[in-house]
């Protein structure tokens, strides 16, 4: 059964057209991710989900109910929002129990539930303390709790770790993964974050314009993406692009150099643009004939791994090593691209072929 | 070693500039003691030469005579003009100030239209209404005024609490609305709170405003409704001055807005510059 259930949505603002008919269905228990770029339209659809805007056309349903013109409070969602949204003039304690209060609950159920939020999050030592006197991951973890001890059907978050440190970033993420491991709730989590998403989400929707580009599981997304805009939107580092021209079920690049499209069966002279993860280009024996020579430009090692930017095809292309790999800026290589995994992009239409 | 200089030595400079300060303090200062000290002398001491610089004994009579001429029931007035002509305008100019805040009711142009009425000066309107207000039959009554000072102070409500409501987090807003909040329960429990200093100091400024209106006051009252600021005029008489009278109903006028302000000053200081910053 579906927890939520968005039929042919659309928003306008005056003349502007933000989303442009979106359809999704997220299944109860699924921590769907809306990601993009700024602008896409992401934060107004979780918006028109929670009622904080008024939807121009198209239906929305919670738990099977039509909630479409529904008021925020009538909609059994809690939200997480960005800048924390926590009442200075409260205590954190009085901030959990905010929303429970506001549903008249018994204040022995409303104490039950907050120190079981506090507890699960980290910030039971805190409860007395004012939203000022905190940091900005205990403030995120109190509006956090604010939405837990809700206990709503559907939890949406806006951005929620976008205000936060790299370091903090990481640790808030696992934190609200494993929230959604114990809780076991539905949850729409909007982000620009591409780590985030893949991280996170058990699906992942990629807007674009208004408009869903394309939705599945996270490494469905990443390896097999139906578009130009989706196989460059996720991965680090960013999947390189090659312009090439296809000859006998090979690709010829601009420089002449020739990439083997394994067992693809293409129209020779067509043009194409070739996806190619850092990931998926490794070092070969330099005696190796089919192997591409190329002359290391930069080197920049990550501890772990180890990024190359080379040129190829006219362009600069970053390649992924081992971190001891014996390359140098300067020194000549010998590479070779896994055919399997090429992303063989139609350079008109942008759709991968 | 060598000595300090003179100056620094005897802290000379801090002293003269101690001094200047001082000196300035008492000129403008003693006007204001001197009303004061008048309102507790006797007729003698009031016109005695040389001045009476402080009186013998604090004589209470000269404001006996106004509670027991009734005069003192204009304090009573104006009390009730500007406490009742506060509260509708604060309720109604934030109710619309949030209005014009949260949903852009009238886009920009309306505040700019609202506020713009408050600059009309008073005197070019007083005529009109005077006679308006003898029609309506308002002229000398409490609903009068009221609607007056409400009407003169709604502009500035309306300009001062929008700047104050634009100031929160809207957030905030939608956080309650989502947690399980009405409309009205968000103003009360979240946009009130957070606006509390605005609210006080716009409220003691609406106060004050009517508290020292003088000019419908005067046009508009006869016998019955008589603030305290048009019956400190009675007392310029055609042959003399009343002078105890006139210092002593001053005094009574002043002591309601001096415990205003004392009491709401740490609310004041916040709400004023919160204003400066974003208005």
């Amino acid at each position: 059964m579906s927890d939520l259930k968005i039929t042919n949505l659309h928003k306008h603002y005056g003349s502007f057209h933000a989303v442009k008919g979106v359809d999704l269905e997220v299944a109860s228990g699924e921590f769907t991710v809306l990601v993009g770029p700024s602008g896409c339209g992401k934060s107004t659809l979780l918006r028109c989900i929670a009622g904080l805007e008024e939807v121009s056309d198209g239906r929305i349903e919670i738990a099977g109910r039509d909630v479409t013109y529904d008021r925020p409070r009538d909609r059994d969602i809690a939200m997480v929002f960005q800048n924390y949204a926590l009442y200075p003039y409260l205590t954190v304690e009085d901030n959990i129990a905010f929303g429970l209060r506001a549903r008249k609950f018994a204040e022995a159920e409303i104490r039950k539930r907050v120190s079981n939020a506090a507890e699960m999050l980290d910030v039971g030592q805190l409860l007395q303390r004012y939203p000022r006197e905190l940091s900005g991951g205990q403030r995120q973890r109190v509006a956090i709790g604010r939405a837990v001890v809700r206990d709503a059907r559907l939890f949406l978050f806006d951005e929620p770790l976008s205000n936060l440190d790299a370091q903090l970033r990481d640790d808030m993420r696992t934190e609200i993964k494993r929230l959604h491991n114990e809780l076991k709730r539905t949850m729409v989590y909007v982000t620009h974050d591409q780590i985030e998403a893949m991280t996170l989400a058990d699906r992942i929707v990629l807007l674009r314009d208004g408009k869903i580009e394309q939705q599945g599981a996270p490494l469905d997304l990443f390896e097999r993406p139906n578009s130009l805009y989706v196989a460059s939107f996720l991965g680090s580092p960013k999947m390189n692009f090659l312009s090439a021209t296809v000859r006998g079920g090979t690709a010829v690049l601009a420089d002449g150099a020739v990439i083997n499209l394994g067992s693809r069966n293409l129209q020779d002279g067509k043009a194409v643009i070739l996806g190619i993860r850092p990931q998926h280009i490794s070092l070969a024996d330099t005696k190796s004939k089919s192997a591409i020579p190329v002359v290391i430009e930069l080197v920049q090692p990550t501890g772990t791994r180890l990024h190359a930017s080379l040129p190829l095809g006219g362009t600069s292309i970053i390649a992924e090593f081992d971190a001891h790999a014996p390359v140098a800026s300067g020194s000549a290589a010998k590479i070779s691209i896994d055919p399997a995994r090429l992303t063989v992009i139609d350079p008109t239409t942008e759709r991968v072929i | 070693m060598t000595k300090p200089p003179f100056f620094r030595r005897y802290g000379v400079r801090l002293a003269f500039r101690y001094a200047i300060a001082v000196l300035l303090t008492i000129i403008f200062v003693f006007p204001i003691y001197w009303l004061f000290i008048i309102s507790f002398k006797t007729a003698e001491e009031i016109f005695a030469f040389p001045p009476v610089w402080y009186p013998k004994s604090l004589q209470l009579s000269n404001y006996f005579v106004l509670f027991k001429d009734g005069d003192a029931a204009t304090v009573g007035n104006s009390l009730i003009l500007a406490t009742v002509s506060t509260a509708i305008a604060m309720v109604l100019g934030t109710l619309a100030a949030y209005s014009l805040a949260r949903f852009k009711t009238g886009g920009e142009n309306l505040a700019v239209w609202i506020i713009s009425q408050r600059m009309m000066p008073p005197v070019a309107i007083v005529f009109p209404i005077f006679l308006l207000y003898i029609w309506l039959g308002w002229v000398d009554s409490y609903v009068g005024l009221i609607i007056l000072y409400t009407a003169f102070n709604l502009p500035y409500v309306i300009w001062m609490m929008r700047g104050y409501i634009e100031d929160i987090p809207l957030e905030l807003e939608e956080s309650a609305l989502v947690d399980g909040l009405t409309r009205w329960q968000t103003l009360w429990k979240v946009v009130f709170p957070m606006a509390r200093s605005g609210l006080f100091a716009t409220a003691v400024f609406t106060f004050v405003f009517a508290w020292n209106e003088f000019l419908f006051a005067f046009v508009l009252t006869r016998t019955e409704v008589v603030t305290y600021t048009v019956q400190v005029t009675h007392y310029f008489g055609g042959q003399s001055n009343f002078w105890a009278k006139i210092a002593a109903m001053s005094v009574l006028g002043t002591i309601p807005i001096f415990i205003a302000v004392a009491t709401m000053q740490r609310f004041l200081v916040r709400g004023i510059s919160m204003g400066a910053v974003k208005g």
